[in-house]
């Protein structure tokens, strides 16, 4: 069979997305493995414990390698400690806005929504427009025209990739919307997905973010030192490489325009500490599938779910041995995805839905 | 507007502190018993997505929406805030001979 490339249009507005809505693809009824509703409500039952823990520990972390790196700051002893305080500021930010976002981390409302706060100011995403983005996300995940946080797109750039490993596509854009929010300008895009109500609330969070930064900067040339720059804001550079290297993980070379996340998403086995970064985004499918379940009872789920799920990748390097040929493969053939098998005990997929796309994987 | 009371399920049916679906001439509610064994009636899909909110979380007053976690207050129908903004429309209820009635206008 000859597959012929078809060039995807990513924008919220194009021509994508409106297929999308005219095929069905948008806001579909996706596949979720069967639970009983009796463990279902134990899975989603909210704790505070656990993400006080933890936040605790993230925070106090922050603060031990800041001032280690402030007292060091001069020397190379510095550098370990703005490396650890750069990975906690710039990549751990990432899993606790995702988190807290979903209102999951924390049963107080409150403690999900402050923690949210801080670490949406620390991955540089405004937490109102991020809020309905990851909506979207969840919605319409991996569907061209739909999803805003299709983190890898066909074909892939890989240049753009290895820049986003240090945050710097990701800063450049953030500051142009923090700017144009911060001027009262709501992009046609966002309008897609933030509602008219909330969208002074972005403009205020815009605002208030340019003074925290326009201080910082500030601060630095008044002390002629790039010093708190590198306790604000820089991190987010120097920090991000591992919640890029986890987060591509999530999707990356699998497949898109699928209703199933057994298709589209990955689980990959961690090692404890990317796991607290990442705080279990690693079980990815069961995430997607069941979004309502806190991070801390992923595990949980993962071990209840495995018999429908495909097989998880064991590892961060085995998962990139997978996903880094596919990105090359869809150099060439930007129909290529990975397919993800199936165990016999799982329900197999909707066939009617998939089928097309399936046999151009096996190509 | 008349409404007329619908025999939904027996009262034991629910768990506390839990909710359950309940479709009717071609609509779908969903039902609740609160922690305080009382019982309450709401339109059965997320004002902002259309998903059955009885496959969300009780919890207290609240359900959460199990798509993307919007809370809405099932006493009232209130939302909560985003990703939900519009309220949810709530029926009464009675509880009779054990079984649970919910008005539909």
């Amino acid at each position: 069979m000859t597959t012929v490339p078809t060039k995807r249009d990513y924008s919220l507005l194009g021509r994508d997305a409106q297929a999308a809505v005219e095929s069905g693809l948008a806001a579909a009824e996706w596949y979720h493995t069967e639970i009983p509703r009796k463990q279902m409500k134990e899975l989603m039952k909210r704790e505070d414990g656990p993400a006080i823990r933890d936040t605790i520990i993230w925070l106090a972390s922050l603060l031990v390698f800041g001032c280690l790196g402030i007292y060091f700051w001069g020397s190379l002893w510095a550098v370990p400690f703005f490396l650890a305080y750069g990975v906690l500021y710039g990549s751990a930010s990432d899993s606790r806005w995702h988190e807290c976002g979903h209102g999951t981390a924390f049963k107080t409302m409150w403690m999900n929504d402050v923690v949210y706060h801080i670490a949406c100011f620390m991955i540089m995403r405004n937490p109102v427009t991020w809020r309905w983005s990851h909506t979207r996300h969840h919605t319409d995940t991996i569907i061209v025209g739909r999803d805003p946080e299709i983190a890898v797109m066909r074909p892939p750039d890989l240049f753009r990739l290895i820049l986003k490993f240090f945050g710097i596509l990701d800063v450049w854009h953030a500051v142009i919307d923090m700017v144009r929010n911060a001027f009262g300008v709501i992009s046609a895009a966002e309008k897609t997905f933030i509602p008219e109500i909330e969208r002074p609330k972005a403009i205020l969070v815009a605002r208030i973010w340019l003074l925290i930064y326009v201080a910082t900067i500030g601060l630095s040339v008044y002390l002629g030192s790039i010093l708190p720059l590198m306790l604000i804001g820089l991190p987010r550079l120097y920090g991000a490489w591992h919640h890029v290297l986890t987060g591509l993980l999530q999707h990356g070379g699998l497949a898109d325009n699928v209703i199933d996340h057994r298709l589209n998403s990955r689980t990959v086995y961690m090692n404890p500490v990317s796991r607290f970064i990442y705080w279990n985004m690693n079980y990815h499918v069961e995430h997607h599938m069941f979004p309502m379940v806190p991070y801390h009872a992923l595990p949980k789920l993962h071990e209840m779910t495995k018999h429908d799920l495909p097989a998880p990748n064991p590892s961060i390097l085995h998962g990139y041995r997978e996903m880094i040929p596919a990105f090359l493969r869809q150099l060439r053939n930007e129909d290529y995805f990975l397919k993800r098998e199936l165990p016999p005990t799982a329900k197999p997929y909707r066939e009617e839905f998939h089928s097309d796309r399936i046999v151009q994987a096996g190509e | 507007m008349s409404s007329n009371w619908v025999e939904v399920c027996a009262a034991e049916e629910i768990d506390e502190e839990d909710v359950i679906r309940f479709d009717h001439d071609g609509r779908t509610f969903a039902v609740y018993r609160s922690p305080e064994d009382e019982y309450f009636a709401t339109d059965g899909l997320c004002t902002h997505e259309q998903i059955h909110l009885a496959d969300g979380l009780v919890m207290d007053d609240i359900i959460e929406c199990p798509k993307h976690n919007g809370r809405f207050n099932y006493k009232t129908g209130q939302a909560k805030g985003a990703p939900v903004c519009v309220n949810l429309r709530t029926y009464p209820v009675k509880v009779e001979d054990g079984s649970v009635f919910i008005a539909i206008s």
